[in-house]
């Protein structure tokens, strides 16, 4: 048990101290500092100019917006059509999969152009290798670097004196893929293999078990994937069951690279922000805010894994033992419980142990780790969330002192407060309206097979799922029995604008920001990197959630807890 | 030239990088320097494949020791858990059965001391790991079942004890089950031979 906890304690301090000078790099990235990875400008170079983009032009916040969204356009085209069409293409298809239905093609081509890798497809039951690499790792790379593309362009706002350029997305974007993610993913892939982890192109192979049995054994290109999966926040698996798969994540060794791949870059946007802005002060206390969430998060969660199912000690069952149901020995309950808050705080949304079977708290510690959707968060748009609540903070402070808030220098006005407060709201409705509309449908017609689980934990299902949609996290109560034309067309709206709402809102906040005239620090300014203000903010996302959540808490995980 | 056009071929010819390139060289060097590991390092007895080291396989048999209950029955084509809430009748069914089944199998084990990796399966189905002391409890039916010396499993199982990584992190003494009854058909051919 020791070692365990040793193992979570040490995943958590290797991606902080791995963070750090990422971040430091990462905003040397935005910059357009000098680096090593300079080499690689001719390739970027090219590759914009035979596209026929400036990468040079500076852009305000609304020409910007319009790259973003309409790059963000044509890979959703490119994705859907490539599913539609699967069946069509001759080769990388070993196990000769068909054409996706529409519905799903829908959901899964919005799932990925999201970052959600929300999967109600199985991936070794129905995605070609070349679906998997030329659609899925390709957005995973991609896509994650619009979401730092988009955070880059807010950092530039917030540092902006009176200027409305913010930067250049496409090269920004570009950048973010190409210096980043990549050589990241490229150490990390030759390490999976080295793991075990399977990486090659050989379909299914036929074992003579030794008890003479069959068994059909799925391989693939997983190592790139896996790797891209983790460090984009990305999420979506190679096979079905993620990286609780052996050929996924074969080792505790595997498992610690890949959890430090999961938090790494959600982190390292934080140091990035004090590094960018020279507030490393202010960078840390985010960081800090974040990180007393996390670990409370984690510590809970471990515990109640780690104690075990209640339901099975009433039977007198392994009294004294965890609970592993949908858990791998390899990992054991609290590096299970460490990647669930892992994967829920980053909107990562791969698995190493199915959240349907864990504990009822646990459920609920990650369905609020995802309502919050901004400890660290997803590449780029995690901190983005978290700025929306640093402005409602700042105008709560602003309020508590009667003046108008400031931050950073720049005076945070109705029309900021306005739109953050749209921002913060529609997260919440897009969950709950999602879950009423489900809820309804379950009880209107009780036959409809979607739920794995009855009572209290079958809300629960359809709660997760929704809020997973909205999240952009990806991960599920996989029982639940989600390819259907309902949840895939629900899910899919919600994930698309649970996505670009809360990037177009803060871009907006700083496009105005940008070109305000700094206002001279006073006495009575606020001052963000302080202790008080940490508080503060701490307590405006745990009431944000709070208010917002409870009852839906209370109907699923909570009731399921208080009944066991 | 329109936008869109634009668009679409920043978006391809990023796919040739990040979609082909990327994963086409991460496979061709990952087989270079781990060829082994790239292939999920499978296991060959003479020239039949009989398993990969992480993936485990179905035990049934007397003469086995037994992995962790699968929900799609260590099917490796379609993988998954069972994804039972804690309080699934049908979860509480399973089990009970289970361990009704441990109990008529291993006399003298006691329903709370069962270890609980052998009533709950795994969240891939493929869980190729049991602790070292699940593995010891049932020690003495294989030995019956062999013909061997309680003794002597109970060795093998000790030996094949993998500790917590570096002796620090992780699970501490768990056994690969695929593995270690490898290692008792290999221990019968030695006792066998004599």
């Amino acid at each position: 048990m020791t070692t365990e906890i040793l193992g979570v304690g040490f995943i958590i301090l290797a991606s902080a101290l791995l963070a750090w000078p990422l971040g430091t790099y990462i905003a040397g990235v935005f910059r357009g500092d000098k680096q090593w990875l300079d080499f690689m400008a001719p390739l970027e170079n090219g590759i914009l100019r035979t596209a026929g983009l400036d990468g040079q032009r500076q852009m305000d916040w609304k020409q910007n917006l319009r790259a973003l969204l309409g790059t963000n356009a044509v890979f959703f085209t490119l994705a859907i059509l490539l599913l539609l069409l699967q069946g069509y293409h001759p080769f990388w298809n070993p196990n000769g999969f068909a054409n996706w239905e529409p519905t799903l093609a829908f959901n899964t081509a919005v799932s990925f152009t999201t970052n959600t890798n929300l999967q109600h497809y199985s991936g070794e039951t129905g995605a070609s290798y070349l679906t998997q690499l030329m659609v899925f790792c390709w957005l995973q790379f991609v896509t994650a670097a619009t979401g730092m593309a988009a955070c880059a362009l807010l950092f530039r706002g917030l540092a902006n004196r009176e200027s409305d350029k913010l930067g250049n997305f496409y090269s920004l974007m570009l950048r973010s893929a190409t210096r980043i993610l990549l050589p990241i993913s490229i150490v990390l892939s030759l390490a999976l293999t080295a793991t075990g982890t399977i990486t090659g192109f050989d379909g299914l192979t036929e074992v003579t078990t030794l008890e003479g049995g069959t068994q059909l054994v799925a391989g693939g290109p997983a190592a790139p994937m896996v790797a891209i999966k983790q460090l984009g926040t990305n999420g979506g698996g190679f096979f079905g069951p993620n990286s609780a798969h052996p050929f996924e994540n074969p080792t505790y060794l595997s498992n610690i690279l890949e959890n430090v791949a999961i938090l790494l870059v959600p982190m390292a946007m934080v140091f990035a922000f004090g590094s960018y802005l020279r507030r490393r002060r202010l960078g840390l206390l985010f960081f800090g805010v974040m990180t007393v969430l996390f670990v409370t998060f984690v510590s809970v969660s471990a515990y109640q894994e780690t104690v075990g199912n209640p339901a099975m000690h009433q039977m007198g069952l392994a009294t004294a033992d965890p609970n592993l149901e949908g858990k791998e020995v390899r990992f054991g309950p609290a590096a299970s419980s460490l990647w669930g808050v892992s994967t829920t705080s980053t909107s990562n949304g791969s698995v190493n142990s199915m959240h349907d079977s864990h504990t009822a708290v646990s459920g609920g510690v990650f369905l609020l780790d995802m309502f919050i959707n901004a400890i660290y968060g997803g590449v780029g748009v995690g901190f983005i969330n978290f700025f929306v609540f640093v402005v409602i903070a700042v105008f709560i402070a602003g309020q508590m002192i009667g003046r108008t808030p400031d931050f950073l220098g720049k005076k945070i006005e109705a029309r900021e407060v306005k739109i953050a407060a749209i921002v913060a709201i529609f997260h919440p409705l897009l969950i709950l309206a999602g879950t009423a509309l489900t809820s309804y449908l379950q009880t209107r017609n009780p036959d409809i097979g979607w739920l794995n689980n009855p009572g209290f934990h079958g809300f629960s299902e359809m709660l997760y799922e929704n809020t997973s949609a909205a999240a952009n996290n990806g991960s599920g109560f996989e029982g639940l029995g989600d390819n259907t034309p309902l949840w895939n067309l629900l899910t899919g709206s919600i994930m698309l604008l649970a996505r670009f709402v809360p990037i177009i809102g803060p871009l907006a906040i700083v496009g105005a920001l940008a070109i305000k005239k700094p206002v001279p620090p006073t006495a009575g300014s606020l001052q963000p990197d302080s202790l008080a203000f940490g508080t503060v903010l701490l307590s405006v996302i745990l009431i944000i959630a709070a208010l917002a959540f409870f009852p839906v808490l209370a109907l699923g995980p909570l009731a399921e807890y208080f009944t066991l | 030239m329109p936008y869109a056009l634009r668009y679409l071929l920043l978006s391809l010819l990023t796919m040739a990088l990040l979609g082909v390139l990327y994963p086409l060289a991460m496979v061709g060097v990952g087989k270079l320097i781990a060829p082994h590991a790239a292939a999920g390092k499978p296991i060959y007895r003479g020239e039949v494949l009989v398993g990969y080291e992480n993936i485990g396989q179905a035990f049934t048999s007397d003469r086995y020791i037994w992995g962790r209950p699968s929900a799609v029955d260590y099917d490796a084509s379609a993988t998954g858990g069972s994804n039972y809430g804690n309080q699934h009748p049908d979860l509480l069914a399973a089990m009970e059965s289970r361990a009704e089944t441990l109990l008529a199998a291993h006399p003298g084990l006691t329903r709370e001391e069962i270890p609980v990796e052998l009533l709950t399966a795994s969240g891939s189905g493929l869980d190729p790991h049991i602790t070292e002391r699940a593995a010891l409890l049932q020690a003495g039916r294989v030995a019956g079942a062999r013909g061997l010396d309680p003794q002597d499993v109970a060795q093998l199982i000790h030996e094949q004890r993998q500790t917590a990584l570096l002796g620090l992190f992780g699970p501490d003494g768990v056994v690969n089950v695929l593995q270690l009854n490898l290692a008792l058909d290999a221990l019968d051919q030695s006792v066998g031979a004599q």
